[in-house]
């Protein structure tokens, strides 16, 4: 394999990794998972995961549809225990404490690991009350305290400009690239330490997602980004390093300018390449 | 019209099934449209002034009547009063024995406190007494004190009768019955329907909610839990009056006997929650709508969308808190059809009722002035059993036909207004939470 098999996809890595400031020194992971199994009831839907998330940076999940990134995306944050006869094994550590333990609090679980889904979900609720949900929910309800943590989140998910004269109005009214930066603002909202975005760009269009990836370029460093994606392109321009996942498996992982233009694994490039998914 | 020449057949078909269907359709609007027209023209037409028509008829006889209607046979259906003249509330004559019709433009008509109104000529008008002249010129006194109200229809113009006519109606709605429930207006039974649908409701919808919830979010689907929502979904077909004899049984004579003897043993033995009142036929009712309620309510809680629920747990909500702020404002239209249909069948059942506690004329209203205001062990009236009573159980049926009408008319309008009250509000909660 001498010839370049990834030649633009590898452009686009490497042109994105230039732009990106560049860290000193590699930091430690904040997710570590090891040797994770995954059953919905009797079928087995990931094996023998060990996959390291580096803190502050930005990890893409690829892989054909059905390969169990979604599956092991929604381990992280426990929203697989809402699938009846689901089963983990292994262990999923955050900040080295294990997610799966009895005596973890699911519900603070979730706020330091807040997730975005592949279809823009706001609740039926002012643009206002969906950034505040998470706070309130956690006790956070004085007036002046919202105010500014809603303003700040907004700011942070690049939409305040857009709707800082329409807080009051219904967030079902937002277009829905508008709708999916209020989804990211509402999970900014519970101050996470990690964001698990599942296709965050998948059901919008071409402006909507560039939006989105510029977005996830700002947030980089600030907190740590696991994005599930379909589009390669996507997962060369936003992210510091890539998983590649099939048939349930995790077959490589590297950084993201490695793994597009010099992949370790064949079933990688045949990937990468189109020649399969 | 050119078409695939493969494709006539089909079409022959659908045509007949198309013209079979909307011939259905038809079918039925034109009942409701006869349904709707009768009670609301034999209804209304129960208060406009009509004119006093003298008839002077062959056999010598002098009438002052209304005339009502032409019957098939061609003969005059005509209302007589004069209750105390006559033994028969309406007269039926055939034009040819009728010498002359006229309108006198004097022609008077009381209504009265008792035996009916009166068509006659006034003679004088005394603080005691008033003198009269019926019909056929007999002069009779009557105490002034039965008079409630003099007109003189014949010399009415359309305006006038328009405003007699809406005073009718709001005299109707807002007056006591009086005569044996014969003359006089609906108010007592409006108020017991209107206090009888409200504590239903307030009964049936969190209950109803509430086991929907738990059907619906809580239970896991195992066998039981499906022989469970069957029940739920049979109850709905139980015939009420089953309802109304558990009600009598173990609401009235269980429970109220049993609270009689736990805080008012010292007026036993005269029953005070041991027999039928306002309070029971309520729970009778709620009892009667639940499954209504628990149905829809759970095709409200299954129309929120997955993703939702998971926009919230994904925020770190609880399972109670995701309930409480997401799933349950996002089933409210599906509840608000719930409450919509649990009103419109508690404001029309009658059968029920008639064991736990509603009775043709109630002394009191169930609400009142006084401390403790809501007088919840009473007995009441309810419009449904008022158009049974007065229709069927009135000394003088025939008399009280129109406010049989005008009772159906009204307690159409009532549950009619419920209904798109309801609607209305059910599509604004639709539209807010679609962010319109």
């Amino acid at each position: 394999m001498t010839q370049q098999p990834t030649t633009s996809l590898g452009r686009i890595a490497a042109d994105a990794a230039a732009r990106r400031p560049r860290s000193e020194a590699p930091p430690g992971p904040v997710i570590r998972v090891r040797d994770m199994d995954f059953h919905y009831g009797a079928a087995q839907a990931l094996w023998d995961i060990e996959l390291d998330v580096p803190r502050g940076q930005v990890m893409a999940l690829i892989g054909p549809s059905g390969c169990g990134k979604s599956t092991f995306l929604r381990t992280l944050n426990r929203m697989n225990d809402t699938i009846e006869g689901t089963r983990v094994d292994g262990q999923v550590l955050l900040d080295g404490a294990n997610v799966n333990s009895p005596d973890v609090d699911v519900v603070e679980l979730r706020r330091r690991v807040g997730m975005v889904f592949q279809r823009p979900n706001p609740f039926p609720m002012s643009v206002y009350d969906n950034v505040a949900f998470g706070p309130r929910l956690h006790g956070k309800s004085k007036k002046a305290e919202l105010d500014e943590r809603v303003e700040r989140c907004l700011k942070g998910a690049a939409l305040w400009d857009e709707v800082r004269d329409r807080l009051k109005s219904p967030a079902l009214s937002l277009s829905g690239g508008q709708q999916q930066r209020l989804c990211i603002a509402r999970a900014l909202a519970n101050e996470p330490e990690v964001l698990l975005l599942d296709e965050p760009a998948s059901a919008l269009d071409p402006n909507s997602t560039a939006k989105i990836e510029d977005l996830i370029f700002e947030l980089r460093g600030r907190y740590t980004i696991v994005i599930v994606t379909h589009n390669m392109q996507q997962a060369a321009r936003v992210s510091d390093s890539t998983a590649f996942f099939l048939k349930g498996r995790l077959i490589e992982v590297g950084s993201t300018r490695t793994v597009f233009t010099n992949p370790a694994r064949p079933e990688t490039e045949q990937y990468i390449t189109g020649r399969f998914g | 019209m050119s078409r695939p020449a493969g494709s006539a057949r089909v079409d022959y078909r659908g045509s007949i099934g198309s013209f079979l269907c909307a011939g259905a359709v038809a079918t039925v609007l034109l009942a409701m449209v006869l349904l709707f027209t009768l009670l609301l023209m034999r209804g209304a037409g129960a208060f406009w002034p009509r004119d006093l028509v003298e008839w002077k008829m062959a056999d010598g006889a002098v009438y002052l009547v209304e005339e009502i209607e032409t019957q098939a046979d061609g003969a005059i259906r005509a209302r007589l009063a004069n209750r105390e003249l006559y033994d028969l509330d309406f007269k039926i004559a055939r034009p040819e024995d009728i010498l002359s019709r006229s309108i006198p433009a004097d022609a008077l008509r009381l209504e009265r406190s008792e035996n009916g109104p009166f068509h006659g000529y006034l003679v004088s008008e005394g603080e005691q007494s008033w003198r009269l002249r019926a019909p056929d010129g007999a002069e009779i006194e009557l105490p002034a004190a039965e008079v409630l109200r003099k007109s003189y229809p014949n010399q009415m113009g359309l305006l006038q009768r328009l405003g007699a006519w809406f005073a009718g109606v709001a005299r109707f709605v807002t007056d006591e019955p009086r005569n044996a429930n014969q003359e006089g207006g609906v108010w007592p039974a409006l108020v017991g329907t209107s206090l009888l649908v409200i504590l239903m409701s307030i009964l049936v919808v969190p209950f109803g909610v509430m086991a929907a919830l738990y059907l619906n979010e809580y239970a896991r689907d195992t066998w039981f839990v499906r022989l469970v929502r069957v029940a739920v979904n049979n109850l709905a077909g139980v015939p009420s009056i089953v309802y109304g004899v558990f009600g009598l049984g173990f609401l009235v004579y269980g429970v109220g006997g049993a609270l009689d003897h736990a805080f008012f043993s010292d007026s036993l033995p005269s029953p005070t929650f041991g027999a039928g009142g306002v309070l029971w036929a309520s729970v009778t009712m709620a009892l009667l709508t639940v499954p209504v309620v628990v149905v829809a309510t759970e095709e409200g809680l299954r129309a929120v969308p997955r993703e939702r629920r998971e926009a919230a747990l994904a925020l770190g909500a609880t399972r109670w808190e995701m309930l409480r702020h997401v799933i349950l404002p996002g089933a409210r239209p599906g509840i608000l059809t719930g409450t919509i249909l649990a009103v419109s069948r508690a404001a029309g059942e009658v059968a029920p009722l008639m064991l736990t506690g509603v009775v043709g004329f109630a002394r009191e209203l169930p609400v009142s002035g006084e401390f403790p205001y809501l007088h919840l062990n009473e007995r009441f009236m309810h419009l449904g059993f008022h158009i049974y009573s007065v229709g069927f159980q009135a000394p003088n049926v025939e008399a009280a036909e129109p406010l049989v009408y005008a009772t159906s008319a009204l307690l159409l309008a009532l549950v009619l207004l419920l209904n798109l009250t309801a609607i209305r509000l059910r599509a604004r909660v639709r539209r807010s939470l679609a962010g319109k």
